[in-house]
């Protein structure tokens, strides 16, 4: 009885306490449209910002994507060549790459990437009153730390993925030639053969949202982290798991809305 | 000791019945205060008193529940975030844990502010003034140091170089002496004193170390749990009977 009760308050004040986190978030989000558009603009913290997330995250997007062109193609040569239809795997993996593993895979490398660095590094200047240094000093925090830090995700992924897509293709060239002999150009005119504009270009709207949601997220658990260095770790942490989970539901939701285009 | 005790002009901060609870705790509770031109008011009081949500609530870091601060004969509860941006050019704070930009080198902390809002200065004239200011605080040979490689006098002494780079005409420091060794402790006394007496600055100063309260004061007020239980001089609560304000003086 008395733990039933207590269950219940808990499990009421955890949903209450989720309600208020997700309107604080929404919030968090509609501000950064109103400041971006509000100038002036910081040109040059947006720049570096790019050049921080995006950048400096190429190596490890390249060597991912590098083996995910390779892995794809070999793991699935054997099932094709079971219908002889060994010819149709350039096409497969481009589709399957450009539609749905690039984007993902990338954006989920990112989330651990930059949105623990973001979680992290505003946490770290929230606990140490750097924020609060800037709001004193009258620089809008805000704008000049989680605008420009948003900005940079959602420019930088959708072109990480392309990069991505590039080098998963050329990796399954590679797989492709071990058992077969194709040349760069013979491969492929037979990937873009099999693709059409409704693949592409859902594939890197999604990726926008990805970026954004990725930025959003780590910038907010950062900028929000209150209560001693313990919530430094505890924002990186939670910028992680939170940006990757809603990977996937954005995901889920673009499949569903390019299913019924 | 320094006696100059400025005549009361006008007061440039009057903050009435403030109060403030977090949760359930209250931590100031109708606080009525006033900053003169020229002043340095100290403010003293235990660990926990509610020093620093008083002067957060001044720079509008923390907004109050009740009451209203009043700066420049302007309403802190009436401004947009412009003008309250607008009067916080007008004040320095100095943070109890200096809070530099620890991504920043000393040279880029203390352009920082200059290049945001004062952007019609050039590159060149930005520097010689960063060197200037550093020369101030005499700590020119740490400019191009990370703030990670800087002591805590160091630091402290940083902090308050950036916030004087904007000029401001008040300054608020939340325990300047803290954690300081007494030599270090007189330099930033030396240097509060010099900032007042040079530039006129009023200044509200936070701290529970009574050294630094007898040498900067021109008037002293003491908070207990929130509410100002003394005020006056420093000799003249020296020689006051009141229990609270002998133990407090005793004790440190
Ligand atoms: N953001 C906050 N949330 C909840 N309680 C707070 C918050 N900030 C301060 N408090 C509480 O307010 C009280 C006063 O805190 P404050 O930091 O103003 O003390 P202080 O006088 O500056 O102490 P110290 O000399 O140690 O710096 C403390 O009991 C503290 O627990
Ligand atoms: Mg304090």
């Amino acid at each position: 009885m008395e733990t039933a009760r207590h269950n219940r308050n808990r499990t009421i004040s955890l949903t209450r306490k989720w309600m208020t986190d997700t309107g604080d978030f929404l919030l968090f989000t509609l501000r950064y449209f109103r400041e971006l558009i509000k100038p002036p603009f910081e040109w040059r913290e947006t720049i570096y910002q790019c050049y921080k997330s995006g950048y400096t995250s190429l190596p490890l997007v390249g060597i991912t994507a590098f083996i995910m062109g390779l892995v794809l193609t070999l793991q699935s040569r054997p099932s094709l060549s079971v219908f002889g239809a060994e010819s149709l795997l350039p096409g497969m993996v481009s589709v399957s790459v450009v539609r749905e593993i690039g984007p993902v895979i990338t954006a989920l490398i990112c989330a651990g990437k930059i949105g623990s660095r973001m979680g992290a590094e505003l946490g770290a200047m929230r606990v140490t009153e750097q924020i609060d240094a800037m709001e004193v000093s009258a620089i809008n925090p805000y704008k000049y730390l989680v605008v420009t830090r948003v900005t940079s995700t959602t420019l930088m992924l959708p072109l990480l993925v392309v990069v991505a897509d590039a080098i998963s293709l050329f990796a399954s060239f590679i797989a492709v030639n071990i058992h077969a002999d194709v040349s760069l150009l013979q491969f492929f005119s037979q990937a873009m053969e099999k693709l059409s504009y409704k693949d592409v270009m859902p594939a890197l709207i999604k990726s926008v949202f990805f970026g954004f949601a990725i930025g959003t997220i780590g910038c907010y658990k950062g900028f929000n982290a209150a209560g001693g260095t313990a919530s430094v770790g505890k924002a990186a942490n939670t910028a992680v798991i939170v940006s990757s989970l809603s990977i996937f539901i954005i995901d889920l939701i673009t499949v569903q809305i390019t299913d019924l285009l | 000791m320094q006696n100059f005790r400025l005549v009361a002009t006008d007061n440039i901060v009057k903050i009435s019945s403030l109060k403030k609870s977090f949760d359930s705790i209250t931590v100031l509770n109708d606080i009525n205060l006033n900053i003169s031109e020229g002043e340095n008011l100290v403010v003293l009081g235990k660990s926990g008193a509610g020093k620093s949500t008083l002067i957060r609530c001044l720079i509008g870091l923390i907004k109050p529940d009740e009451g209203e601060i009043c700066i420049f004969g302007k309403k802190m509860s009436e401004i947009s975030y412009e003008e309250l941006n607008e009067l916080r050019l007008k004040m320095g704070f100095l943070f109890q844990n200096s809070a530099l930009y620890d991504s920043m080198s000393v040279r880029q902390n203390l352009a920082f502010p200059l290049r945001r809002h004062k952007k019609e200065y050039s590159k060149d004239q930005v520097d010689l003034m960063v060197e200037d200011m550093l020369e101030h605080v005499g700590l020119k040979g740490a400019i191009d140091k990370m703030p990670a490689e800087l002591s805590g006098g160091m630091s402290k002494r940083i902090g308050l170089a950036r916030t004087l780079m904007l000029n401001p005409a008040i300054m608020l420091y939340d325990e300047p002496t803290g954690g300081l060794d007494t030599v270090t402790a007189k330099e930033i006394i030396q240097l509060i004193l010099d900032l007042q007496k040079r530039k006129k600055i009023s200044s509200l100063i936070i701290t529970h170390d009574l050294a630094c309260a007898r040498m900067t004061a021109d008037r002293i007020v003491m908070i207990k749990e929130g509410s100002i239980v003394a005020e006056g001089t420093y000799e003249e609560l020296e020689k006051s009977k009141d229990e609270g304000i002998c133990s407090y003086l005793e004790k440190s």
